[in-house]
């Protein structure tokens, strides 16, 4: 039998093969595993469709029924608006009841009420509408009841126009801008929250179950009698995830900007640096949940609820931070991904502003360090 | 039958114990559902309070600081500058400092006294236009009220026309009245199916499925041994949920029990049945769990708890057909905020008790060919 | 430290370790532990199950902290530089971590890598380590898809991508079939004689202890004996013997009857005689009429005759109560419903997996009351012949009957005539003792009394009652085995299936096993089992040797060990015969593969 005596351990350049051995190693697993590709590229995949098409908080041909008591023309004209209206699909129905039942059978969303003498007082002056909205979906209904004054007020400004009055607006008339997004589209906010998704997914979840994997199929404790450091095996696993997690990055991007048309305002460059700092967040997050489990249950478990789910609640990406009670605000300073979003909304819509990236990107930076931190910590080569 | 039924109950009654008996798994059936209530029922919200906004007032008259307090008084909105220039409106808003800007003109009180309009400017954050849109809306309530009372006081005529509106079943138009209810099904679903899938996979990885195999138990009977447990865990997590609903959060309850328990346990047998199919399918606890995300996630964000199933395209819709979660959250919103009946609730049980229908009977068909 | 000291590959002093178990309460997994082994030299560690062996393996590599003492390995306090350690030492554990889903070449590449070891070193040692393992046509093959034994020989190849300093080999042949064992023996005994390493090797093989240089025996967490194991060895001279029994009578009834005296130390069946050890101490008049009919022989001492002698005194001495009461009799069951005079009858049985026929038209039938011994190479398909009988999987072609009938196709209650023992522990691992039995007698649809009475004879029978609010999962290996079997015998069964049940046991375990399996097959229950241990399938009233999924040999074991080369230097085994066997089937089909 030969003589095969191995360079000293410590030396960097054993350092350097020993980790391109466990790149390589993690890599070729990565790819032969069903369970990383599935939730590695399939599930970012089904993320972006499912977000770009699927997800829209936009109202749009809201199915109403207009209840003509009046068979009058000036509500005629009324009804004619909101039929003609983009934003409602409109059925004309001559009585209440008959309305009613649609609305209990959810067929439509809301009822726009003209009573029996509503030519009669508009004569004489002011005239009532009744709009009545299915509540259920309070979100939904207060956009309709949006819409529909919007209808109204339109109408109004007609008739006042015909008869050679100035517009009525009110003493005082609001006139609103809406920056960043004119078009007021909700794919705007809901892309960059689904990189924050797409991010945790690779980063958080998929490293959870990874390195509790080895420790479940007992492979850690034959590495941990070989010349590796634990850092070496930490970064061997580190690397290969960062990669894909940026894959993941580089799909939603290109998606975003060219599939679902969001528009890009800030540096390509500045997106791909915050990004990276909020990857190396969720990958020390989700080696730090599969050090301390071990098992991968567990790890998924837990990984759902303190990244998955905050990201998803408590980042601010689908619901405003400042209206939650001032408990769940505290908590959210705890959540990188409410970073990670400010830093997204920005980049995306508003464009390079400094005064948003630098602190932002600083609480990521400082958050993947103890993150790191703590996962190196964490692994020891010793069993429990 | 009767040996059937005891062997039967004999495994309900293990399942029941293995469940039950690991701390971890008790925790992980019952802290997260209760937790995740009370996040989604503060945090997940598109109600808005304290709104962050800054203000440009040129006009500084008595009329307009009037009515910019009713907007610091009304509670939604909280002030958290006063800019003197509109240049410095960009940077507040850019900063994220304020969601909104409110900028009253020079000439507010002349052309309020001249009988109008008086122009308030809005300039909102559209990084997010959802929350936008709301807060504007808010604000459109503020000014109508702010008119109505104007006019009232300076004998002005009523506008030609004048909007009533009013919500059916949620007055308040509470986001929290919408989320709540839903989340018995959404919770108990992610549960349940898990729940199932793993433990038959559990037995087959470690072994324990041959040595239940060989007894005279017959498959069918594992498989209801194996689905009752399920069906239980999910019924006291809705349990949990309704009381955290009804006793925590305060919001009435406008049906009968009789009717929601029916239908969650239909849905709940829909629900383990995809379980189990997953189950018969797969060998690895990794790959039920797997499986079930793959399904779960769509599943989810497909159901209308989110967004409006109605904003869906329509081949999302068709999908949303065959999605056992969308006919939960419906029947728990009907029943629990408008009080639906049973016959009322035909459209959403029918569908359910067809998924059930097709997958029990699949799931049973490849636990024998696997077997095989 | 003496510059000698220095050299040894192992010094413990004092060593102390403790667990904490889920219950709350400490066991102490090693209790003051001296130890020393040879450099250039084979140590091996035995001892009964729990007692210490891995842990003090995991020790040695640094994986685990010692509570006290003070542990050196190759000269370095492995507590406080565990990782100069892990730089010299090739460990592999009981269970060794191969990464199913790359194949055995980029396994191996990987601890090449890890260990440093490239360019020319690593073409010439892989070049060895292929011939060596005979790894070679697999190179491309994933990790996952070898047979057991090919998985240890790539977990050794692994370990030996370079030449540690000390290797540390932590069962490294449980499960292993015969044939494969020869062979990693092969390779240690020429690492060891040609590169001079130090090995310390745990195994539950005394044969494999005897041919070490060093022996320790450990029990419960402390160092009984250690030294050469002609020591041990040495302390049973001129007390074996090999009985003959009286024409007629069954070698393996007379062992039973042995084991159970007082004055027997050990006693085994070895070719159709019983090796037995008698007692430092005068026989009783029992022991004597026991022996009356029989020719007693007296025979050269072995090491597991002295292991045995170690333990049974050690038991002795501890015990504060009786000795371990002796299985009770069972009493005679209810008349069972008629059996057929032929229990199992397979015939021109054949499963195939894709291209790979599994089992190849195998025929054979079992009588009602035998013991029948399935035997063969790791992959020969035993368990897949289990699995069938036992209505698990489908048949490709051919036909068996169990009881009367095909159980896949049978009613399931006619599952309740047969038991069922898998080859891993197969109950409720979070479920307690009581649990567990509980919910299996339900399943067998035993109900009131009945069941109140089964439960509490499996409890007595199986000296589980102590353990009864223990969650099985957390029961000492012995005993997971005994309710395994508790758990099978429960309804009554007529046949018993039992796969590999003495894998990894212990040899007191093993042998209290037997004892059951024999009386039951007295009581008219017919029992197939599976084993790797050779010498066990002296118990068998038959046996089948299978390979590739071909029957090669069936008979008594008579008739198989008569098959085996005489050497002259010793009467052949049943070790023997298996080998000489398996490998004339091989060369055949290698022959007509040729031809």
């Amino acid at each position: 039998m030969s003589e095969v005596r191995p360079e000293p351990g410590g030396r960097l350049g054993a350092k350097l093969r020993r980790l391109d051995a466990l790149i390589r190693k993690e890599s070729r697993q990565l790819f032969r595993d069903p369970s990383s590709i599935a939730i590695g590229i399939v599930m970012p995949v089904m993320l972006v469709l499912l977000f770009g098409f699927g997800l829209s908080l936009d109202v749009k041909n809201v199915p109403v029924a207009v209840v003509l008591e009046d068979p009058s023309p000036g509500a005629r004209r009324i009804a004619a608006g909101f039929t003609l209206s983009p934003y409602f699909d409109a059925r004309l129905v001559a009585s209440m009841p008959q309305a009613r039942n649609l609305m209990l059978r959810r067929e439509i969303d809301g009822i726009i009420r003209l009573r029996p003498d509503f030519a009669r007082q508009h004569a004489q002056g002011t005239a009532e509408v009744q709009i009545l909205v299915h509540g259920t979906d309070a979100n939904t209904a207060r956009l309709i009841q949006g819409y529909a004054r919007g209808a109204i007020a339109q109408f109004a400004a007609r008739t006042a126009a015909e008869r050679g009055e100035r517009a009525e607006a009110g003493p005082v008339a609001i006139v609103s801008r809406l920056w960043f997004n004119e078009a007021n589209d909700s794919r705007y906010f809901l892309v960059p929250g689904l990189i924050v998704l797409v991010i945790t997914l690779i980063g958080a979840f998929l490293t959870a179950l990874v390195m509790a994997r080895e420790w479940e199929r007992g492979t850690l404790e034959t590495l941990f009698v070989t010349p590796v450091r634990a850092d070496e095996i930490l970064l061997g696993k580190t690397i290969p995830y960062f990669l894909l997690g940026m894959t993941g990055l580089v799909l939603c991007v290109t998606a975003g900007k060219y599939l679902f048309e969001v528009p890009l305002r800030g540096s390509l460059l500045v997106l791909v640096l915050v990004s990276m700092l909020y990857l190396l967040v969720t990958l020390g997050l989700g080696l730090l949940i599969s050090s301390v489990t071990k098992s991968q249950f567990v790890a998924s478990q837990i990984a759902l609820l303190v990244s998955f789910l905050p990201a998803m609640m408590l980042s601010g990406f689908l619901f405003d931070l400042n209206s939650m009670p001032t408990a769940i605000y505290l908590i959210t300073f705890l959540v990188p991904a409410r970073y990670y979003v400010a830093l997204l909304q920005t980049l995306f819509l508003a464009g390079d502003v400094w005064s948003v990236i630098l602190p932002n990107a600083a609480v990521l930076a400082v958050a993947a360090v103890v993150f790191l931190l703590l996962a190196r910590a964490a692994t020891q080569k010793r069993l429990a | 039958m009767l040996e059937a039924l005891l062997r039967t109950l004999a495994l309900v009654r293990k399942e029941l114990l293995a469940v039950l008996k690991d701390p971890r798994t008790r925790v992980s059936l019952f802290v997260p559902p209760i937790f995740q209530c009370l996040i989604f029922g503060y945090a997940a919200t598109y109600d808005l309070s304290h709104i962050p906004y800054a203000v440009v007032d040129e006009d500084r008259s008595a009329a307009s600081r009037d009515f910019l307090a009713r907007l610091d008084g009304s509670r939604l909105f909280s002030r958290v500058a006063d800019l003197a220039r509109t240049e410095e409106i960009e940077a507040a808003i850019d900063t994220r400092r304020v969601l909104l800007v409110v900028r009253i003109a020079p000439d507010f009180e002349r052309r309020l006294y001249a009988r109008g309009p008086a122009n308030v400017q809005i300039i909102a954050d559209g990084r997010n236009s959802n929350t936008a849109a709301t807060a504007q809306g808010y604000i459109t309530t503020i000014v109508e009220a702010f008119n109505t009372e104007w006019r009232e006081a300076h004998g002005l005529p009523d506008p030609p026309l004048r909007l009533v509106t009013r919500a059916w079943f949620n007055p308040g138009l509470e986001t929290r009245w919408n989320m709540i209810p839903a989340l018995m099904g959404t919770l108990t679903m992610l549960q349940t199916l898990l729940l199932t899938a793993m433990s038959v996979a559990r037995e087959r990885e470690e072994g324990t499925f041959d040595q239940l195999l060989v007894t005279p138990l017959r498959p069918s009977e594992i498989m209801i041994g194996k689905a009752l447990p399920s069906m239980l865990v999910g019924l006291t997590q809705a349990t949990a949920i309704l009381l955290v609903a009804q006793l925590w959060f305060r919001i009435p309850f406008a049906g009968s029990f009789v009717t929601l328990y029916a239908g969650l346990g239909l849905f709940l047998l829909a629900a383990v049945g995809i379980g189990l199919l997953v189950s018969s399918i797969v060998a690895t606890m990794q790959q039920a769990m797997l499986w079930s995300f793959v399904i779960l996630m769509p599943f989810t964000l497909l159901s209308g708890l989110t967004t409006p199933i109605r904003n869906m395209p329509e081949v999302l819709q068709a999908f949303t057909l065959i999605n056992p979660l969308r006919y939960a959250i419906d029947i728990a919103h009907r029943v629990y905020l408008e009080g639906a009946t049973f016959d009322e609730l035909l459209p959403q049980l029918g569908p359910l008790m067809l998924i059930a229908a097709i997958t029990l009977p699949a799931a049973a068909y490849f636990f024998r060919k696997r077997i095989g | 430290m003496t510059p000698a000291a220095a050299t040894l590959p192992l010094v413990a002093r004092g060593v102390t370790k403790r667990f904490r178990r889920a219950a709350g309460d400490e066991v102490a997994a090693l209790k003051d532990v001296s130890l020393e082994t040879h450099a250039g030299a084979l140590t091996a560690l035995v001892g009964p199950d729990s007692a210490g062996k891995t842990t003090l393996m995991r020790l040695a590599a640094g994986l685990v902290a010692p509570d006290a003492g003070e542990l050196t390995i190759l000269g370095i306090d492995v507590a406080r530089r565990p990782q100069e350690v892990q730089d010299r030492v090739g460990y592999m554990p009981q269970r060794f971590g191969l990464y199913e889903d790359l194949s055995v070449q980029e396994n191996l590449d990987l601890y090449a890598d890890l260990h440093g070891v490239s360019g020319r070193e690593r073409a010439l040692r892989y070049a060895e380590l292929m011939e060596m393992t005979a790894l070679g046509p697999f190179r491309d093959r994933l990790a996952g898809r070898l047979s057991g034994g090919m998985k240890q020989k790539l977990g050794l190849a692994c370990t030996l991508v370079r030449s540690p300093e000390l290797l540390l080999l932590d069962e490294p042949t449980v499960g292993v079939d015969p044939l494969s064992r020869r062979e990693l023996w092969q390779i240690m005994r020429r690492l060891v004689d040609e590169r001079g390493l130090s090995v310390l090797i745990t195994t539950s093989y005394l044969d494999e202890a005897e041919r070490c240089a060093h022996v320790a025996v450990l029990h419960d967490g402390a160092v009984l004996v250690q030294g050469p194991p002609a020591t041990i060895t040495r302390e049973v001279t001129g007390r074996a013997f090999l009985a003959v029994p009286p024409e007629g009578a069954k070698a393996r009834d007379l062992q039973a009857l042995l084991l159970d005296a007082p004055d027997i130390v050990e006693a085994v069946p070895q070719a159709g005689r019983v090796r037995l050890v008698r007692a430092n101490a005068p026989e009783t008049a029992a022991t004597q009429e026991l022996l009356a009919g029989c020719t007693l022989v007296p025979t050269q001492a072995r090491f597991e005759d002295g292991f045995m002698a170690l333990l049974k005194a050690r038991a002795r001495e501890r015990s504060t109560v009786a000795p371990r009461a002796s299985p009770q009799p069972r009493g005679r069951p209810p008349p069972r419903a008629a059996l057929p005079e032929v229990a199992i009858s397979v015939s021109d049985l054949v499963r195939s997996f894709g291209a790979f026929i599994a089992v190849d038209h195998v025929s054979f039938s079992v009588r009602q009351g035998e013991i029948f011994g399935l035997l063969g190479p790791n992959g020969a398909g035993k368990t897949t012949t289990f699995r069938m009988l036992c209505g698990l999987l489908a048949v490709s072609s051919g036909s068996l009957r169990v009881a009367g009938v095909d159980l896949r196709k049978a009613r399931a209650s006619a599952r309740e005539r047969i038991g069922y023992v898998a080859q891993k522990f197969s109950l409720y691992g979070q479920l307690t003792v009581a649990e567990n039995l509980e919910f299996f007698a339900s399943a067998y649809g035993l109900r009131g009394a009945r069941k109140e009475e089964r439960l509490a004879w499996a409890a007595r029978e199986f000296e589980l009652a102590s353990f009864a609010a223990l969650p099985s999962g957390q029961l000492p290996g012995g005993f997971k085995q005994r309710l395994a079997m508790a758990t099978a015998l429960l309804h009554e069964p007529d046949i018993l299936f039992l796969d590999e049940p003495t894998s990894g046991a212990d040899p007191l375990a093993r042998r209290e096993f037997w004892q059951r399996i024999t009386r039951l097959a007295e009581e008219g229950v017919t029992v197939i089992v599976t084993t790797h241990f050779m010498e066990e399938a002296e118990y068998c009233d038959r046996v089948l040797i299978l390979d590739a999924g071909k029957v090669l040999a069936e008979g008594t074991p008579a008739e198989i060990r008569a098959r085996a080369p005489e050497d002259g230097t010793h009467v052949p085994t049943m070790e023997d015969a298996f080998v000489a066997i398996v490998e004339a089937g091989r060369n055949g089909a290698r022959e007509r593969g040729v031809g």
